[in-house]
């Protein structure tokens, strides 16, 4: 399947991801509207972790085993059979924070209050994820990742 | 209905779905016949609790979507319980009379509600919250006797989350515990304090270090409480909520091996070859304690049906690792336990972090030099890592100062296992 | 706080109405201009240390930040201007010299400005490179003096006899190479991407005085290794590994002067390639201390070409300087199959300031010069010429190679392809960047993918920009076009200008 590989080497940690994601779940899609009217609504479901000069962002793995699926308690939390990417039905999310508990990457995220878990659906529908497209320095691949 | 199948699902909740899911990972065509005691299309137990509050409809109380078995070419038998099991003609029998012969089972029937012995605990008036049938008895009984007051007995995960429910349809509610905490199983002293905390300023009273001497009722109505010290607390209702056990009835004096659970090898199967047990009311080994116990909880119950399911069609997958796991929110409050989260002793170094302005509170229990469990009260974020951490049984020595630093992650985690789960591949080497 | 007589040369303009707080700038400034104020929660601007380099206003995702100069006049004085006084006041309050990145900023004549090319009207006819073949290939090495050819009995075709056989030849696809910038100067990044960039566009990068790198070795065939004062990096091995060997006698950003790499970069693989000890000062002399004459220069070109079984040519890089057509006729006699002259305008990591702004000539003058006295000597053919320092454009390499050069050296121009934005604080070992530094967190900046990208998409675009006004000239080859001068009309030139340059003024005919 398609994933966003992320190459530490390359990661500046500027978090443009994690800005360009906060966008792209807006409704309005505009930067400046999203962050000024938006942004208590929105997480990015993609972090970029920094220490000292090594910087890496980690976004939802779409793991083999899937343990959010697993500890999903609702059954929002599945795995396309098409992209093989695992999504959230956040229609069906009651914010039990089972995902957080079982995710080893921690890149499922809390919604802001009350709202359901916000994770990386890989921009669905978009010809690349918008992290991706955004990195300055090309420090997010989207590549066919076969192993 | 045929009367013969090649697998025998027994159970319709985490771990029979598990199941069902685990068998048509390997083998789409043999015929899977589902055998559950409630009438209902399968649906999640943590739910009822969202549906007694309000916070859901009844349809999204369902765990997978209505065309489930259908997709998955199951057929179902709702609102019929197995009621004994025949290991040597391998055959069910039936609440309804009938006979079902299996080529291999599994039994996912769950657990219980355990009502102690209380006087007027047949009351009217009187709950276990454990099913789709108790949130809708609830639900029934305060829309028709216009109950204002509960009492909760058992200041567990069910007793908070029913008293949750029960706050948020505007009713007065008193939890009663006998241990002197609140979600003593999970949560340490400084957890279970921001807990209650949470639960007083949300308006309810928690009553610690008692429980009730007998249930007050009226014309078999029940009226009040009287607790342990004596005093009467006034209610219409009370939650019997002090713990669940694993539902073997059906398999005794089958041969199947039963010690508090059906006791399973790490293949989820039974003493008997060819039929397994998943889920609340399987006995599997604790991977942390060693000791052979059922663990209760909803990840578990889905791995476990997994496994069996896998297992079942001639694919051998082994449990990994079994621990208990906890994530529930109440009252806002976040809480997530993993492993042996609430241990003491001098067999433990534990990290803890606390922020009484924030109500959070951060616990890590380091045995020999490895995660042996986790606890995150109030900020939760990203606490599946040190869920893998358990898991992978990885060595944290060398960066264990790190572990509670508000930056911790990924990155913090030695390079090799930190690419492992970059790849989507497991925590497990 | 004290103040000083400095003042900030660049004042940081926050729109606040599109800033969103994101902090994107404060992660990304190396020099600490920007902070998030947790007192009025939001992102504050000191406009006194940015260097202009525009790292925090490109990465902003708003465009909220502007740059500006500080407008803070002084007096107007011609002679005294307020880059004068600033320097005066660095210089008091800290002594020393004052140093300086990249080339002469100063704004003496730019010839290339001066200089228009031709094109064919009626009489010629223009050529479209879309439809015809057009040849940009070049070959640096020297030429034999004749070429002898013999009929082979009872055929047609023609034989050379071995006679004039060819010495060891460059092979170009585009006359651009990259300049010589050595890895400590430049990053590892860097100096990767240049040297892939290269291997991509069928042209050279050069190693500088710093060394070649492992990682460059898959790319050592489309390397110029350098053989400087300092002797850094060089052993057998680096000589043959590279397509070809140069001995750098100067540098047109800083003649006369050595250069400097303090111990602090040279870390342990900077050591490695340098082959000198981790943490010490890599000095390189102002002149090579066994160079004193040409025949000096002679028993090095030829101990290369030994060392190299006369595999590869040897290139001698001089700084135009006033007496540059005699230095470099005697490289030729010297041996040297190339000759590469950097002119004032070339860039540098670090020098000082004074060196940088007051030295040296400007190089089309020296090209043509160069270029002229090697023809009148009759020994243009032994060696190629290569134009360095200050080549912005296309245009520019057009008109070096009508001047008489056979390739152009690019340094700033590269640098500019991969992000460099010229703020001329490489010396300071924080380019924002990740160019002109070693510091781990600025040079994972640099991913050599983007920047490979980035300059083959530079060369491709000169490439297809110079057979457009081949075309236009009516010519099919480069080769065609080398040492043309009747190609090139001069504008706005003195007489003595036009004579240096061989050019006439425009409005004369032919």
């Amino acid at each position: 399947m398609k994933q966003i590989v992320a190459r530490e080497e390359y990661c500046i940690g500027c978090r443009l991801c994690e800005i360009n994601c906060i966008v792209h779940r807006s409704q309005s899609k505009n930067i400046i509207t999203a962050f000024r009217h938006e942004r208590e609504g929105l997480t990015p479901s993609v972090v970029v972790e920094s220490s000292g000069q090594h910087n890496f962002a980690v976004q939802c793995r779409h793991c083999a085993d899937a343990p959010c699926v697993e500890a999903c308690i609702t059954g929002a939390m599945t795995r396309d059979p098409e992209t093989g990417a695992v999504i959230c039905d956040t229609k069906r999310c009651v914010s039990c924070w089972s995902c957080i508990m079982v995710c080893p990457a921690g890149a499922v995220m809390r919604g802001a209050s009350g709202k359901p878990a916000s994770k990386c659906d890989q921009c669905a529908g978009e010809s690349e994820p918008c992290c991706v497209a955004g990195c300055p320095n090309a420090a997010l691949k989207w590549e066919e990742v076969n192993d | 209905m045929q009367n013969q199948t090649k697998y025998l699902v027994i159970g319709n909740s985490t771990a029979a779905v598990g199941a069902v899911e685990g068998i048509r990972s390997f083998d789409k065509t043999h015929s899977i016949s589902l055998v559950s005691r409630e009438p209902y299309h399968t649906y999640s137990r943590p739910l009822i609790s969202y549906l007694l509050a309000g916070k859901i409809e009844e349809d999204r109380l369902y765990y997978r979507p209505g065309d489930f078995y259908l997709k998955n070419n199951v057929e179902t038998t709702l609102g019929v319980a197995v009621e004994k099991i025949d290991t040597t003609t391998r055959t069910a029998h039936l609440s309804d009379g009938q006979t079902l012969a299996f080529e291999k089972a599994v039994i996912a029937t769950g657990g219980k509600p355990f009502i102690p012995k209380i006087e007027g605990v047949s009351s009217k008036g009187v709950f276990t919250f454990t099913s789709w049938n108790d949130a809708s008895a609830v639900d029934n009984y305060i829309k028709t006797t216009g109950a204002q007051q509960a009492v909760v007995l058992g200041g567990g995960l069910i007793g908070v989350k029913s008293a949750e429910a029960l706050r948020a349809r505007n009713l007065e509610v008193t939890v009663v515990e006998l241990a002197p905490r609140l979600l003593a199983l999970a949560l340490d002293a400084q957890g279970s304090a921001f807990a209650q905390e949470a639960m007083e300023e949300a308006g309810v009273k928690v009553e610690l270090g008692t429980t009730l001497q007998r249930i007050v009722s009226k014309n078999g109505i029940a009226t009040g409480v009287i607790l342990g010290t004596g005093r009467e607390v006034p209610c219409q209702i009370v939650i019997v909520a002090v713990g669940v056990i694993p539902e073997t009835g059906l398999v005794a004096d089958s041969g199947i091996t039963v010690d508090r659970g059906i006791v399973v090898n790490e293949h989820c199967m039974t003493s008997v070859e060819g039929i397994y047990a998943a889920g609340d009311v399987a006995q599997g080994t604790n991977s942390l304690t060693g000791e052979s116990r059922p663990i209760p909880i909803f990840p578990n119950a889905y791995r476990q049906g997994h496994v069996t399911g896998c297992n079942m069609a001639g694919e051998p997958e082994t449990l990994d690792s079994s621990f208990a796991m906890n994530s529930v929110e109440f009252f806002g409050l976040p809480t997530i336990s993993a492993g042996l989260s609430t241990a003491e002793g001098s067999e433990f170094k534990i990290l803890e972090m606390s922020n009484p302005h924030k109500k959070s509170h951060k616990r890590v229990i380091l045995r020999d030099g490895k995660v042996a469990g986790a606890l995150f009260v109030g900020d939760v974020d990203r606490a599946g890592i040190f869920t893998g951490l358990i898991r992978s049984k990885i060595d944290v020595s060398s960066f264990q100062s790190s572990l509670l630093e508000q930056d911790f992650g990924l990155l913090s985690l030695p390079v090799e296992y930190r690419k492992q789960v970059v790849r989507g591949k497991g925590v497990l080497a | 706080m004290r103040k000083w007589l400095v003042q900030p040369e660049f004042a940081v303009e926050r729109d606040e109405n599109r800033c969103v707080q994101c902090q994107a700038c404060v992660r990304q400034c190396a020099n600490d201009v920007h902070a998030f104020d947790s007192v009025s929660n939001c992102v504050i601007s000191d406009g006194s240390k940015c260097v202009g380099c525009h790292r925090c206003a490109t990465l902003c995702p708003t465009n909220a930040i502007q740059i500006k100069q500080v407008e803070l006049d002084f007096r107007p004085n011609a002679s005294w201007t307020p880059a004068t006084i600033r320097n005066l006041y660095k210089q008091a309050e800290g002594g020393g010299v004052v140093l300086a990145g990249m080339g002469n900023d100063k704004p003496y004549r730019i010839y290339w400005d001066h200089l228009l090319l031709n094109a064919s009207q009626v009489t010629n006819p223009s050529i479209d490179p879309l439809r015809e073949p057009m040849e940009l290939r070049t070959f640096l090495g020297a030429k034999p003096d004749h070429v002898h050819f013999e009929k082979t009995d009872g055929k047609t075709h023609l034989k050379t006899t071995s006679k004039t056989k060819l010495g060891p030849q460059l092979e170009l696809q585009i006359p651009v190479m990259f300049s010589a910038m050595s890895y400590g100067s430049i990053s590892l990044n860097a100096s990767i991407a240049l040297a892939r960039a290269a291997g991509l566009a069928g042209t050279f990068a050069n190693t500088g005085e710093g060394g070649l790198h492992k990682s460059i070795f898959p790319n050592a065939d489309n390397m110029i290794v350098q053989v400087a004062s300092g002797r850094f990096g060089v052993d057998a091995a680096y000589l043959n590994r590279a397509a070809a060997v140069e001995i750098k006698i100067g540098q047109g950003a800083k003649p006369g002067i050595g250069g400097h790499l303090p111990g602090n970069k040279v870390d342990r693989e900077v050591s490695q390639t340098r082959m000198i000890p981790e943490g010490s000062d890599a000095i390189s002399p102002a002149p090579h201390h066994d160079i004193y004459s040409i025949e000096d220069l002679r028993q090095l070109v030829f101990a290369i070409k030994e060392a190299t079984r006369y595999e590869k040519p040897v290139s001698v890089k001089i700084a135009a300087v006033h007496n540059i057509a005699a230095i470099a006729s005697g490289c030729v006699h010297a041996g040297a199959d190339i000759v590469a002259i950097d002119g004032f305008r070339g860039g540098t990591g670090a020098a000082p300031l004074i060196t940088r702004d007051n030295v040296g000539i400007p190089i089309e003058l020296a090209l043509a010069s160069v270029d002229t006295r090697l023809r009148e000597e009759g020994i243009r053919n032994r060696a190629s010429l290569v134009c360095a320092g200050g080549i912005r454009s296309s245009g520019d390499v057009i008109k070096a190679i009508a001047l008489g050069a056979d390739a152009v050296y690019i340094g700033t121009a590269a640098c500019v392809a991969m992000g460099c934005h010229l703020c001329q604080k490489c010396y300071t070992g924080k380019c924002n960047w990740g160019i002109a530094t070693q510091d781990p967190t600025l040079t994972r900046r640099l991913n050599p993918e983007v920047a490979v990208q980035r300059l083959t998409n530079l060369l491709r675009g000169w490439a297809a920009e110079i057979k457009e006004i081949l075309g236009g000239l009516g010519v099919n080859a480069i080769e065609s076009l080398r040492g043309n001068r009747e190609h090139l009309r001069a504008v706005g030139l003195h007489e003595n200008e036009l004579r240096i340059l061989g050019v006439k003024h425009a409005g004369e005919g032919a």
